[in-house]
């Protein structure tokens, strides 16, 4: 049985669409990433998961149970985490910990096990009396966890759990999530960073409001309008990007062409050889330039894919 | 890192609260609890503030008119004259703060505000009244002050007519005492104080602005740092969330009402008559009234700035038209509906009955029941919102 199964699901507000017909699946123990610009949908689709928004069409379903009908075993058994740190801040770790604890009715031995495992997950044990406020944002973003985490839910959702927070403690977050998620955890985790993107199961992508791609990122990337038949994708180091950005967009073989960095990656028919145009831009000047073939990345993906949905 | 190696059965785990519709109650409870402990500032002026407005306003406002500075102007100068004078002079309601020899100085003095009131004889005065005729005198009463007006009418009057009274009395009838006479009493406030009237209501308009504040406050506050958004997401049902969020704020509201009534009783000496049990028990309807209404703010009010004007807003019509200030008896008919519908009216009803007539249940039992039913109505129509909200 999957965690989560999604079948044409339709959210509106009045005559805003702001969730259209997505359909989704996702596998136990799997960390799903669902990307998306800001106001796409995405805590849309987390709310009508979890019952607090009804859809107007289609059906959900989250560990066996109905979105709409049995949204009360749903969020007894999911944990959810926020973009925002959003515990309290004049309480310490541990009353933080131990409000979570009841409000999800733990109780005797369990209640014990359960907070003793959260906090050695999390390794709060030396701030457990410290205001939550007076924690930086990776520990705040821990407890945060340990809360959503305090009644061993099977599924959680993190909503951009790594926004604002540092690359250190960001790493050691996804750290902490892959050994749940190999502990049989499944996860559902919206996120603006590729390189989070690139480390999911399966990804997923919401533009203005429908699911636009959906699949693991190796089948994203071979999405035919991502790297479509006779095209190369190609990778150009130059000290001067923006002019060399410039004349390469002039090329009638190059498709596409957007800076990554310090580089500029172009999408160009493969009729080209990679010589031709290591010798078009030493003629336009850029005599430094080096070129390699490159696999799309994620947002080479979802920037075409936006793209052609704009024209 | 071991997660759990002795996993409970993930369906079935020991849930207490599965499909209790108070579920999160007690959680709630005490996390707000700690909220109130932990923010001790808050706290103070909570309880503070409404004390001090007790103090000021308490010790400032003095609705009853005594001794209104008089300017007298004499143009007789006679034995009967002056006896006229005194009269004024010995009431409690004028005191004569300057005599003048003409007209114009007798309306300088009003008009610069030093006299309330001037009291002109003229000079015929004396033979008049000998003469047999009607003896007249000028009061001049300023009116920019209506209740100092209304006094010093209603006195001039009574002074003149006693005079008038004695005087056709002693020239003929053999008797020295005048045939009718009124003796007023004033029922449950002796002396006719102001603090007895006034602090049981302010005791009630206090109560309201600070139970209202407190709880919308108390909802606000989470919507604007996101944490409510994450109460949503758990298991927390709207009443549970509610109740929890309200009864630790009742406490403080209890606690408060105690501290005011205990400075009303042994700061301004203003008895209590009737029973204090009876007080607490027709205090909670209006205290969960109010506690409703600030959840209903809560509901609307998206930041903390709105729900504090939310608040202060609808304290205006309860300190106007609840009968704390201004006798309802005497608003235009419309007004009086309006105030029939806030709730502070009933309790400063319930306060004068209880403080300073002594009423009993049986007196008050209208007043009790309506505050009844108007909680159940807001507790109502905010847990409808409420739940509204969060789905």
């Amino acid at each position: 049985m999957p965690a989560i199964t999604t079948q044409d699901l339709t959210v509106r507000f009045g005559n805003f669409t702001a969730v259209d017909q997505v359909t989704i699946s996702v596998e136990p123990g799997e960390i799903f990433g669902f990307l998306g610009p800001n106001g796409s949908g995405k805590t849309t689709l987390i709310k009508a998961l979890i019952g607090l928004l009804t859809p107007a069409e289609g059906k959900g379903s989250v560990l066996g149970f109905d979105c709409v009908k049995e949204a009360d075993q749903i969020r007894q058994r999911v944990g959810y985490m926020s973009q925002k740190f959003s515990l309290y801040e004049d309480l310490t770790v541990m009353e933080n910990i131990n409000f979570y604890a009841g409000v999800y009715g733990l109780r005797g031995d369990y209640l014990r096990r359960r907070k003793d495992d959260a906090i050695a997950l999390t390794h709060l044990e030396p701030y457990l009396h410290r205001r939550a406020g007076k924690l930086s944002g990776g520990w705040k973003q821990r407890l945060a966890l340990a809360c959503a985490f305090i009644h061993e839910p099977r599924l959680m959702f993190l909503d951009e759990p790594t926004a604002g927070i540092d690359p250190v403690a960001r790493r050691d977050l996804w750290d902490l999530l892959f050994e749940l998620s190999g502990q049989g955890v499944t996860f559902f985790v919206t996120t603006h960073y590729m390189d989070e993107a690139e480390r999911c199961g399966r990804v997923g992508y919401i533009y203005l409001s429908e699911l636009i791609a959906y699949g693991t990122p190796e089948e994203l990337k071979e999405i035919s309008d991502v790297s479509p038949a006779g095209t190369r994708r190609i990778e150009i180091d130059t000290r001067r990007t923006s002019n060399a950005l410039a004349a390469m967009k002039r090329k009638p073989y190059v498709h596409n062409a957007t800076i990554f960095g310090q580089s500029i990656h172009l999408l160009m028919g493969d009729q080209v050889s990679l010589d031709q145009v290591k010798t078009d831009l030493a003629s336009d000047g850029f005599a430094d330039a080096e070129i390699r073939p490159i696999m799309p990345s994620l947002e080479d993906v979802f920037v075409t894919l936006t793209n052609s949905l704009k024209e | 890192m071991k997660v759990s190696d002795r996993r409970p059965p993930t369906t079935d785990q020991p849930l207490a609260m599965r499909s209790n519709p108070f579920s999160g109650l007690i959680p709630v409870l005490r996390k707000e609890a700690i909220h109130i402990r932990r923010d001790p500032m808050a706290l103070f002026f909570t309880v503070f503030i409404p004390m001090l407005q007790l103090f000021m306003i308490g010790f400032a406002i003095n609705t009853n008119v005594r001794d209104i500075p008089t300017a007298v102007y004499d143009g007789a100068q006679t034995q009967e004259s002056r006896r006229l004078i005194d009269r004024f002079v010995n009431s409690d309601d004028f005191e004569v703060v300057k005599y003048v020899m003409s007209d114009d100085q007798l309306n300088r003095e009003i008009i610069s505000g030093r006299a309330r009131v001037g009291v002109k004889i003229p000079p015929d005065y004396s033979r008049r009244l000998l003469a047999g005729q009607t003896a007249s005198y000028l009061v001049l009463v300023d009116g920019s002050e209506s209740s100092v007006a209304g006094e010093a009418l209603n006195v001039a009057n009574a002074i003149a007519l006693r005079e008038s009274l004695e005087r056709s009395l002693s020239v003929t009838a053999i008797r020295q005492t005048l045939p009718v006479e009124a003796r007023p009493k004033v029922l449950f406030n002796p002396d006719s104080r102001s603090a007895n009237f006034l602090i049981p209501g302010m005791i009630a308009v206090l109560m309201q602005m600070m139970t209202v504040l407190l709880t919308a406050i108390a909802i606000v506050r989470e919507r604007e740092r996101g944490t409510l958004e994450q109460l949503y997401m758990t298991p927390i049902k709207p009443l549970g969330l509610m109740i929890g969020k309200i009864v630790p704020y009742a406490v403080v509201a209890y606690t408060e009402i105690a501290l005011l009534l205990f400075f009303m009783r042994w700061a301004f000496d203003v008895p209590i008559n009737g029973n204090l049990f009876l007080l607490i028990l027709l205090v909670t309807p209006f205290i969960m009234t109010m506690l409703g209404f600030g959840l209903l703010i809560s509901t609307r009010a998206r930041t903390y700035q709105e729900a504090t004007q939310a608040a202060f807003g609808t304290m205006m019509p309860s300190i106007f038209l609840s009968g704390y200030i201004f006798p309802i008896d005497t608003m235009p008919v419309f007004f009086q509906w309006i105030s029939r519908i806030i709730p502070t009216t009933y309790l400063i009803e319930i306060f004068r009955g209880i403080i300073l007539r002594g009423a009993e249940l049986q007196d008050l039992w209208k007043q009790g029941l309506i505050l009844t039913v108007m909680s159940i109505i807001m507790i109502t129509v905010s847990a409808l919102r409420f739940r509204k909200k969060t789905g």
